[in-house]
């Protein structure tokens, strides 16, 4: 530590660190816009030249580093007219109608322009103008006249994006941000590129010009997406949303967000959404009451048990939904006398839960980890955040490995072993056999220890923080059980975490309700191939959701009634019933993360016509239908019930131990079902800019291929 | 490829001399030259090598060591001849010598500053005595990798180094355990392709390592962080080229060349209005007017109105006050300017002041690399100003506007690309005022009638 004095404040700060995080730390506010803390310091700005005593020259404070007894000065002359010249410099060539600027009201260089500017401009020329390009669905850069050139963005896509996309061409005044590597900017990341800009250079192409920052009410909320839970915060104007940003949470998804968790909401306002209840009456749909409605699922169910048994009942829900959902779901099912849910849409092996499947680890520690062996998963797309902080620990030197049937690109440095998928357990019992061989105890399954199974052996068995982590592709595996399996003992033996990634928002969540058989009960697979003659489809879209996919209608062919409960007109073919359900920003609820982070949110709008939250749906349905002790005023006490006001799984609550026996695994089955990045879920796959993302072009170019 | 031949031939067809042409002031470092004797051998027939064998011991004598080669270099008063003029044996003594990876040396010779020609030459009729010096470098500062940058634009030149290159390592002169010692040092050369900003050290780095050449802010400095992140030590290319010479016959020898702080011979490009422009080889400290005189005297015999002394960066210093001035780093700087590279541009009595700071604005907003702000926009706004004055219309507050952008620019930049543009904005707007103000007055009244 040394001390330093700022302002005439003491401030004792790490040594290495620069005299803008001494001014953090003292509260003080220095101007500054190339300067962000998760980015490489550039000090190319110059907005943040500061005083230091015995320097001649004013220095940036980004990039000054502090040293014991040094003197800093932020307000003194010298300073402040170091930091009005800059800010003279920079607005010389940026065009002053902040009133047509979508960044207006919400913009750095405004801002630092009250208080540094000059009321008039000593510039008389013309302006620089720099041309639009298309670079993508999502970021416009159609006023990069405005750019400050702090290279935010092309930073943000070098460092965290892992591909540098954008980049500066030209010199001098001429200088210009562009795209560097193809034409379009594709990252699952991009953008926080909106967010890190300081000025409306790169603004949101969806939410352009819809509404100023003034107007915007902010809600906090949980990204509902993948298994990160991202914090952000729903901007909303008259109850709707109209835009998604990052809410910084440092443990979680530090202050981005995966490009779905910010461009989804745009299926919220779709004409897909269904906003009243729905019959199918003599192959006809017709809009019915609530009333109408909920009588018709309650009876239809009565006559399916009465005709067939309470076991021809069954659920099929989404681990998108929220907790509170799941959990009602499973007492309303288990309260009909079946055991007939399942959230395991897309897997193929079902066992009997042992316990709740989780990341193994805290999500922060995948940034400081010494090496990863991600055993099938397009870990990039699938997770784009937790591949970002897997790219940070790479930075730092992070052996990553992967096995996977094909190779991906992570933008990042990983040893990528590619074998079928049917191969996956061997290759798995390989590395095993080498870190059997490197330890000197015998292999849990014979395995050749060949030179690439060496490595990852001994990079697993070198260092302290290591995880074999087993992505979606893995989870879906025919072989699951087997996967786990191999991957306990490697965690075992070599002091590995071992875990699942987990694919959706409330994965964990899901299992931690009882979404899944827990007596013999059917299974998503038995169900989706018809062996149920009543069946609700919470959230979730057979055709999309399911392993079976398209052979989905299928199976439901012989199914009396199957009631879909969904924000969107979905499932139209197999369904007859629909009953309107709210998206997560029409209802509150809570989200259970990969590593069992228990986030709850509020609905940030009102339902959109006669939506209704599905805590409620369901809660009624179970009323109708006479389940004991299902009355519950509010989702938080559906959430008490389950959860108490518990925010954390504990360690005794998640476990990914498995008693499966190492054994030969035999047939693999089919290829493990996996979604693309913008087809994970109902929202992404109606969110029409993502749909436009070259991800979601080359998805569906290879699902027609 | 041309041949040294052609180039030679020419070279004397166009009748232009330099230095290597009998153009100096005794006593000479770069002797004996008449442009076609640059090859291995005739560089050892004048003693070439000698140096980098009397350290290496392989003359008979005990050698020396890496302390006392750096001492030599402290001794010989030698200072930076890339412009900034620091003191060589000080910079050598910088390098962390203990560090355990990769350390790396570099040649600065992406001479791109106007008026300067010095490097091109020292390399083209004298390359080996820039690769013995980088070699007796090297070994001071326990350094096995070299690399010489050379501007791109002079690609004869890169040739030509290329070709002693080869010839230094058919000779054992670089690689592994050069003469039979235990020292080993390779050498590459590379070019640019002919970005103004690339002479600086940091942006020569970025390129060489195949990046966009923009400067890196400092610190670290590049003796911490240098080419690939290591340690690298950067002189310019007569900086080297002057140290077999120091070796050879002691830093005492070479510091008497020149005067106290100021030891040595110095190149001066001479250009401008002169009878004779060229490069010229004289000890620092000669006065102005001899070096003027060897160049021939003021064309036309026009009078001398002003220089600018140390290439297009450095403050302009009318001519009164140049003529008082030696020629070595001191007596320029205690006058307001810089000795800078040594590019001498003379401006006689005809020269229109505006124009040629019109000139030299818009060199430097064209080679701005558009990094940092105040040189991004500022260097754009300085010429756009002078070239409204220039061309008639100039209002009465752009002279104070002028003065004010140049100032705001300077000192607060990553680079000194920013001041280079600003000093000379500033010392015309010092020294020849009233151009500026006749330009203006002449345009306002254009104006009223």
């Amino acid at each position: 530590m040394v001390e330093i004095e700022l302002d005439g404040q003491k401030v004792e700060i790490a040594e290495g660190s620069m005299v803008i995080h001494a001014a953090e730390k003292a509260n003080v506010y220095i101007p500054h816009f190339c300067y962000h803390k998760k980015l490489s310091i550039a000090a190319s700005c110059r907005m943040c030249l500061v005083d230091i005593e015995k320097a001649p020259k004013p220095m940036p404070a980004c990039a000054t580093p502090v040293t014991q007894g040094m003197i800093v000065h932020t307000k003194t002359d010298k300073a402040l007219k170091a930091q009005q010249s800059v800010m003279e410099f920079l607005l010389i060539n940026h065009p002053l109608d902040c009133p047509i600027c979508d960044q207006g009201g919400e913009c750095q260089l405004q801002d630092l322009a009250v208080g540094y500017g000059a009321s008039a401009s000593r510039y008389e020329e013309e302006k620089r103008v720099v041309l639009k390009k298309n670079i993508g669905p999502l970021i416009s850069t159609d006023e990069m006249t405005r750019c400050i050139h702090c290279t935010r963005c092309v930073r943000f896509g070098a460092e965290i994006g892992g591909d540098m996309e954008l980049g500066m061409i030209n010199r001098g005044e001429h200088a210009e941000i562009t795209t560097v590597k193809g034409d379009t900017v594709d990252s699952e990341l991009s953008g926080n590129m909106i967010d890190v800009c300081p000025v409306g250079a790169l603004t949101s192409k969806p939410f352009r010009y819809s509404a100023r920052t003034w107007e915007l009410s902010r809600r906090k909320s949980i990204a509902p997406h993948d298994s990160t839970g991202a914090n952000i915060v729903v901007q909303v104007k008259n109850h709707r949303v109209m835009r998604v940003v990052p809410l910084e949470n440092e443990a979680v998804n530090e202050c981005w967000i995966a490009d779905r968790d910010r461009f989804s909401y745009e299926a919220l306002n779709s004409d897909q959404r269904l906003t009243r209840p729905m019959l199918k009456q003599g192959g006809q749909w017709q809009e019915v009451d609530w009333q109408t409605a909920l009588e018709y699922v309650a009876n239809g169910i009565k006559c399916v048990r009465e005709k067939h048994g309470d076991k021809a009942v069954g659920a099929l829900v989404s681990p998108h939904s929220t907790v509170e959902e799941l959990h009602l779901a499973a007492t309303l099912v288990r309260g009909l006398g079946s055991d007939n849910i399942d959230h395991r849409l897309r897997h193929a092996e079902f066992t009997a839960p042992e316990g709740v499947r989780w990341l193994g680890m805290p999500i922060a520690g995948l940034s400081d980890l010494q090496s990863a062996l991600v055993v099938g998963s397009n870990l990039r797309k699938d997770h784009p955040l937790f591949a970002q902080r897997i790219r940070q620990a790479a930075r730092k030197g992070c052996q990553v490995f992967a096995i996977n049937a094909q190779t991906y690109d992570w933008a990042l440095p990983a040893t990528q072993i590619v074998a079928g998928y049917a191969e996956w357990t061997r290759v798995l019992a390989n590395i095993a056999a080498a870190v059997a061989q490197e330890k000197g105890i015998s292999a849990p399954l014979p395995g050749q220890a060949d030179e690439s199974a060496l490595s990852v052996a001994r990079a697993l068995l070198g260092g302290e923080r290591k995880a074999v982590l087993l992505g979606n592709a893995a989870a879906h595996h025919g072989q699951a059980s087997q996967l786990l399996a191999l991957a306990q003992w490697l965690g075992k033996e070599t002091g590995a975490s071992f875990g699942y990634l987990t694919e959706a928002a409330n994965t964990v969540g899901a299992q931690f309700a009882g979404a899944q058989p827990r007596q013999a009960g059917l299974n998503a697979g038995q169900m989706l191939a018809g062996q149920v003659k009543a069946l609700l489809l919470l959230n979730t879209e057979p055709e999309f959701d399911s392993a079976a996919g398209s052979k989905a209608a299928q199976g439901l062919v012989d199914v009396d009634m199957v009631v879909t409960l969904s924000p969107f007109k979905a499932n139209m073919d197999v369904s007859d019933v629909l009953l309107p359900i709210a998206p997560f920003t029409e209802t509150s609820g809570s989200f259970i993360n990969a590593d069992g982070r228990v986030q709850s949110f509020h609905a940030v709008v009102r339902p959109l016509g006669e939506t209704r939250p599905a805590w409620k749906v369901l809660r009624v349905l179970a009323n109708i239908a006479g389940v004991p002790n299902v009355n519950f005023d509010s989702s938080q006490e559906v959430l008490a019930q389950l959860l108490g006001d518990c925010t954390q799984l504990s360690a005794a609550q998640l476990s990914n131990v498995t008693a499966a026996a190492l054994a030969d695994p035999g047939e693999a089955g089919a290829a493990p079902v996996v979604a693309s990045i913008y087809q994970l879920d109902s929202l992404v796959r109606r969110a029409p800019a993502l749909q436009h993302t070259a991800d979601a072009r080359a998805a569906v170019q290879g699902a027609v291929a | 490829m041309t041949t040294a031949a052609q180039i030679l031939q020419q070279f004397q067809a166009t009748g232009v001399q330099t230095c290597f042409h009998d153009r100096h002031i005794n006593p000479q470092i770069y002797a004996d030259l008449n442009g076609s004797n640059w090859g291995i051998k005739d560089y050892e027939a004048r003693g070439g090598y000698a140096a980098l064998k009397k350290i290496l011991g392989k003359d008979g004598g005990e050698g020396l060591t890496q302390d006392q080669v750096i001492a030599t270099v402290k001794e010989s008063g030698l200072r930076g001849r890339g412009g900034a003029g620091f003191p060589t044996g000080l910079k050598w003594s910088f390098m962390p010598r203990q560090f355990p990876g990769q350390k790396h040396l570099v040649c600065n010779s992406d001479e791109g500053e106007p008026g300067t020609c010095k490097d091109r030459d020292i390399l083209m009729y004298n390359p080996h005595s820039v690769i013995e010096g980088m070699i007796i470098g090297a070994y001071a500062m326990g350094i096995s990798l070299g690399y010489n940058y050379i501007h791109g634009e002079i690609f004869q030149v890169y040739e030509r180094f290329e070709a002693a290159l080869e010839e230094a390592r058919a000779a054992g002169y670089l690689g592994d355990n050069i003469l039979g010692s235990s020292f080993n040092f390779e050498l590459h050369a590379h070019h640019g392709f002919g970005a103004y900003i690339c002479g600086e050290e940091t942006a020569l780095l970025e390129s060489l390592e195949g990046k966009k050449g923009q400067p890196r802010f400092k610190p670290p400095f590049p003796a911490s962080f240098g080419l690939y992140g290591k340690p690298t030590t950067i002189n310019n290319t007569e900086t080297f080229a002057a140290v077999p010479w120091i070796i050879r016959h002691g830093g005492q020898a070479y510091l008497e060349c020149g005067k106290p702080n100021n030891g040595g011979t110095k190149i001066f490009s001479v250009s401008g209005d002169v009878e004779k422009p060229g490069n010229y080889e004289v000890p620092l400290g000669t006065p102005f007017a001899k070096l003027l005189e060897l160049a021939g005297g003021v064309r036309k015999g026009r009078q001398l109105k002003a220089v600018i002394p140390g290439g297009s960066s450095s403050p302009v210093l009318p001519a009164a006050i140049m003529m008082e001035c030696t020629m070595d780093y001191d007596s320029i700087a205690k006058a307001g300017s810089m000795l800078g590279s040594g590019a001498v541009i003379v401006m006689d009595d005809s020269r229109d002041m505006v124009e040629s700071l019109l000139r030299l604005s818009y060199f430097y907003q064209h080679e701005s690399c558009g990094q940092c702000t105040p040189c991004r926009e500022g260097t754009g706004w300085l010429w756009r100003v002078v070239n409204r004055i220039e061309h008639g219309q100039g209002r009465a507050e752009d002279i104070e506007l002028l003065d004010n952008v140049a100032f705001n620019i300077m000192g607060r930049t990553i680079c000194a690309l920013g001041d280079a543009a600003a000093m000379p904005v500033r010392a015309m707007l010092k020294h020849f005022r009233h151009e500026f103000e006749a330009k203006i007055a002449a345009a306002s009244k254009a104006k009223a009638a």
